[in-house]
């Protein structure tokens, strides 16, 4: 019954979202300060941790090829693939699920612990629009990042295939233009998009609707983290079996 | 002037206002009060329509809340200024940012206008050279005094404070009464202030209001409250040693 209650709250949630706009000058800061703190500021870590996965999925892939009948593109290929399908859009949003929704989660949760939500209330804002839109439209930047971590993913495959004598530069670039699906990319991307969505409308319900003080703020950070990665996790099973099968 | 007429709210199948009926004057300070528990915030946050009473209706100024549509609300909330218990300052902005918020979502004017507007009401807080401070590095004194700031700075007609002095040495809690106190004449705004503190009550309780258990069980000026015999008075007044002594010199003489 709990669930459902809550289902219920986070779909009343996004609607309220989008009623009852703010004035358009404090919406247009509050949107360029979204971008920046969820946005600019995951740039590092998504760009490590993509060099470095990409590079490990070729050394894996190569490390795995004992038949010699198979060809050493099939390196790039098989990076490519899982960069693009899987890694990047979907295990860099559970990521990002630990880095920008626990940071949505805590901000919007201390808020309300210190009756700053309630002071927006009293002043007759759209509370749940002047917090929540704002960082809706800053993580529909994030097929930018997803971009970053795909071209990012690829390079350290290559420069670990390369570099480390499992393949040569031209084996690998033929192996990442062989049998490539343009379709696959709109995929990857429509994915990402869905993905954003969660990434900021549930870490933001966490926030919004938690109660009591500093402690429930941090369990409802690692609520806002355990849900947004099973939310996303279903949300690609889903879109897979309707996209791809 | 606010006025409460036959107000009940409950929570689940606790009913924590149990028809309250008073009230709060246009130009004084009326005040709140009551034991924890006793549902002044529950009060509070009906007449600021956070919370919807299940019976009965508020006016402000002969309009009742429940006759305005989410239009007139947002209005009228526009006209309403509050004080937080913590201050509620917004973390994320300096001094000056905090109290030009209101100005920047409800006006049109030029920024150096509402600069100037948020000096003004800076120093009418006895704040100067903070502007640039963020809420973390200043004392909460002066927190509730940016909170009172930006409470007053769009000019409002109806003033709130929940629990103002709370957390505050004597001193500089007298100072936060006193503050809003001559706000409240000044502007000639009708403040409603909750509190369980009775230096409060003695020093700016214009109109004095005691809830107890969800019920309105006596009103008055602070004045009539050490003349009174009402029983819930004298127990609540009188639970503190001080009060009693004064009680007690008083009766003595005469």
């Amino acid at each position: 019954m709990k669930y459902l209650q809550d289902i219920g709250s986070y779909f009343l949630m996004i609607k309220k979202v989008f009623g009852s706009f703010t004035k358009t000058s404090v919406l247009r800061h509050l949107i360029f300060k979204d971008i920046n703190d969820l946005i600019i500021s995951s740039l590092a870590i998504v760009s490590f941790i993509s060099f470095f996965v990409g590079g490990v999925v070729a050394i894996q892939t190569a490390l795995n090829m004992d038949n010699p009948i198979i060809p050493d593109s099939l390196i790039g290929f098989a990076t490519r693939q899982s960069v693009i399908l899987e890694f990047a859009p979907t295990f860099m949003s559970i990521i990002m699920a630990g880095k920008v929704g626990s940071f949505i989660t805590s901000s919007i949760g201390s808020m309300r612990v210190t009756e700053q939500i309630d002071a927006l209330e009293v002043m007759g804002i759209n509370s749940l629009n002047y917090l929540v839109f704002p960082k809706i439209v800053a993580l529909m930047f994030y097929p930018f990042v997803i971009v970053l971590s795909m071209f990012l993913g690829i390079l350290g495959g290559w420069v670990a295939g390369v570099y480390g004598g499992f393949t040569s530069s031209s084996d690998f670039i033929a192996g990442l233009q062989e049998d490539f699906i343009p379709y696959q990319l709109f995929y990857a991307f429509f994915k990402t998009t869905v993905f954003a969505f969660i990434l900021a409308t549930v870490p933001s319900w966490q926030g919004f609707y938690m109660k009591g003080g500093a402690l429930e703020v941090g369990k409802a950070s690692t609520n806002s983290f355990v849900w947004t990665s099973v939310l996303i996790i279903a949300a690609n099973y889903i879109i897979t079996q309707l996209m791809l099968s | 002037m606010i006025k409460v007429e036959d107000v009940h709210k409950s929570f689940g199948d606790e009913e924590i206002l149990k028809g309250i009926t008073t009230e709060f004057d246009k130009g004084k300070t009326n005040l709140i009060i009551g034991q924890s528990g006793s549902g002044k915030t529950v009060l509070l946050k009906c007449l600021l329509g956070l919370f919807k009473p299940e019976q009965g209706r508020i006016y402000y100024e002969d309009k009742a809340i429940q006759d305005m549509d989410d239009e007139q609300q947002r209005k009228l909330r526009e006209e309403i200024g509050m004080l937080f218990q913590g201050g509620a300052l917004f973390d994320s902005m300096n001094i000056e940012e905090n109290v030009m918020f209101p100005l920047r979502m409800f006006t049109k004017q030029k920024k150096t206008d509402m600069l100037a507007r948020v000096n003004e009401v800076l120093k009418r807080v006895n704040l100067e050279n903070v502007n640039k401070k963020f809420p973390a590095e200043i004392s909460g004194g002066m927190q509730k005094r940016v909170s009172i700031a930006r409470a007053i700075v769009n000019k409002p007609k109806f003033l709130f404070c929940d629990e103002p002095n709370s957390g505050l040495d004597p001193k500089t809690a007298t100072l936060i009464d006193t503050l809003i106190q001559e706000i409240t004449h000044e502007y000639d705004i009708t403040t409603v202030v909750v509190t369980h503190d009775m230096n409060s009550v003695m020093e700016i309780g214009e109109k004095v209001v005691l809830l107890k258990h969800g019920k309105l069980v006596w009103q008055g000026t602070n004045q009539e409250i050490f003349k009174t015999d009402n029983e819930d008075v004298t127990n609540f007044v009188y639970s503190s040693d001080l009060f009693k002594k004064i009680r007690d010199v008083q009766l003595k003489e005469g």
